[in-house]
């Protein structure tokens, strides 16, 4: 790509594992198929924004256990929060979780994720690729917005907002990754499709995440729940958060990427607020559901 | 995910844990225009209703209601087979899904009415490797199946599955055919296709199951996110399919035996 006058880049070193650009999403675009995307650990994503002086849905880099590295084109400063990892700049640990200043050209290393799962690289200014019905999200199950990031990919950095350093002093409350996950639950809308036995077993089992979750659910391994009703669910709106129990009984609580619609049962939900330490909690980690 | 088939259809079932304070719980027949209110979290309601139509003529309720500013926040409005998702509801204020559902429950609501707007027009070739297997389900010669399916006033009941995809209501119930036993892990943009008693048009590349009895020269228009609305097919636009023939559209490739192949993963 040639450079353009007052357009920058960040050039992508180490895509790692799953590396996708998130902003707040795309809600409101159900009624079209349309999923809503966005940071899957939102609170992280909205104070590494702050943490830079970037509005709090600026977009950012959403890494997936393995972290990435990335090269500025400009001296940038940029904040590597949500999971904690080693943070280097050219090979020199630096800090995490608050604002480092990366010179044009040196690369910015968010290491594999010590605790938790999806890290988040924001950098002042914002990422600026095109955004689609006004979110600059990647979506992976409708491949709306940038695709995950390749090595060799170049992403535009926006012009920080004027007014100088960004507005951190002090410590920064992040959050842990959860060594447990729990998980309230509002039941419904179709708790009646599964069996009173079925209903207890969601809110007394011992769950653990399953290595099969991803950006459109977190899947767990443990006891399946049993239907009342057998027949096919004719297919229904799905909202973030609902606990959908596919043919095998195992359920999948539904992440930002989830389906719009969808043909199986929603036992329960979770809150949306509930939904960021899913985000973070690895394969493996015990989850238990309560209700809400 | 599983299909769209709508055979899910009957009397609610036995009351279960229960539900928040002001949704409705299954007690009798319902007249078929009443809606059945369900929580689905702490600020979505999704609304049950009889049928697609009495769905359909529910969303179009609500988007008058709406535009009346009768009706509280709602961040998305979700029509599906026999749903209605209300998602987003006024977020701030605690108690405003359970009144919300109180007053749903209430409503009257009417019949949809015919469209008096002009209808969409899809151009299909109607040259889909469906095309003999739904023919004999229609029990009709494979040259018919375009003058049936064309001669049908669709109207878009809902869309999900993918971005633009449109869920099609309007065939009789007699052209209503089961989906393929083996979806296909490949089915090119634009493919024509039934299921159940939907015609879908995929507005890009994806694994499916429905059988597909043709092609839209030019499926790039389904879905745009430069224009407003991305969906050419949005909830409640009237559709007419227009046969085109294979020769006239000669400029456009033929799909490839290999964007037709077995899977058993696909979703629509």
């Amino acid at each position: 790509m040639i450079p353009v006058a007052g357009r920058h880049l960040l050039y992508v070193v180490r895509p790692g594992a799953l590396t996708t650009v998130q902003d707040a999403g795309r809600p409101g675009h159900a009624h079209l198929g349309v999923g809503r995307a966005g940071a899957l650990d939102a609170p992280a994503a909205r104070l590494a924004n702050r943490l830079v002086g970037n509005p709090p849905d600026a977009a950012v880099l959403e890494t997936t256990l393995t972290g990435c590295a990335v090269r500025p084109d400009r001296p940038v400063v940029a904040v590597v929060g949500g999971a904690g990892c080693r943070v280097t700049v050219d090979g020199r640990p630096v800090a995490w979780g608050a604002p480092v200043r990366v010179p044009a050209g040196a690369v910015l290393d968010a290491g594999p994720a010590g605790t938790g799962l999806r890290s988040y690289l924001a950098f002042a200014g914002g990422l600026v690729p095109d955004p689609v019905l006004g979110s600059r999200s990647a979506d992976l199950l409708s491949g709306l917005g940038p695709a995950p990031l390749s090595e060799g990919d170049e992403l535009p950095l926006g012009e920080p907002a004027s007014g100088g350093p960004p507005p951190h002093a002090g410590p920064v409350p992040w959050p842990g990754a959860p060594a447990e996950l729990v998980l309230p639950v509002h039941p419904g809308p179709r708790h009646d499709w599964f069996t009173e036995a079925a209903f207890r077993t969601l809110l007394t089992a011992a769950y653990r995440v399953s290595p099969h979750s991803n950006r459109i659910g977190l899947r767990m391994e443990g006891p399946p729940l049993e239907r009342s009703r057998t027949e096919e669910l004719p297919s229904e709106g799905m909202v973030l958060g609902a606990i959908q129990v596919p043919p095998d009984g195992r359920p999948v609580v539904f992440l930002n990427d989830h389906p719009t619609t969808g043909g199986y049962p929603v036992v329960g939900v979770v809150p949306e607020r509930a939904l960021s330490a899913a985000a973070q909690a690895v394969p493996g980690t015990r989850l238990r559901f309560v209700r809400a | 995910m599983s299909g769209p088939d709508a055979t899910g259809d009957g009397p609610a079932g036995p009351t279960g844990p229960g539900g928040p304070s002001g949704l409705s719980r299954p007690s009798g027949p319902r007249a078929p225009g009443t809606p059945r209110v369900l929580p689905a979290g702490p600020h979505a309601l999704l609304v049950e209703l009889a049928d697609g139509e009495h769905a359909e003529a529910f969303r179009a309720e609500l988007l008058r209601r709406r535009e009346r500013g009768e009706l509280p926040a709602v961040r998305d409005i979700v029509p599906a087979a026999r749903t209605v998702l209300l998602d987003g509801i006024a977020e701030g204020e605690p108690d405003a899904r359970d009144r919300l559902a109180r007053e749903l429950a209430s409503w009257r609501v009417e019949p949809l009415r015919r469209e008096d707007r002009e209808p969409v027009e899809v151009p299909v070739i109607y040259d889909g490797p469906d095309l003999g297997e739904v023919a004999a389900l229609w029990g009709v010669g494979a040259d018919e199946v375009a003058a049936l399916h064309s001669r049908t006033a669709f109207r878009v009941a809902f869309c999900g599955f993918a971005p633009g995809f449109g869920y099609l209501t309007g065939l009789p119930e007699r052209l209503h055919v089961p989906r393929r036993t083996t979806p296909r892990t490949r089915v090119p943009a634009g493919a024509v296709a039934l299921a159940g008693p939907y015609t879908g048009v995929y507005p890009r590349p994806s694994p499916g199951g429905w059988q597909i009895v043709g092609r839209m020269p030019d499926p790039g228009a389904l879905w745009d996110p430069g224009r407003e609305p991305a969906a050419l097919l949005v909830p409640g636009t009237p559709v007419r399919f227009v046969p085109v023939d294979a020769g006239k559209a000669a400029a456009l490739p033929a799909p490839r035996a290999g964007d037709f192949q077995a899977d058993s993963r696909a979703d629509a």
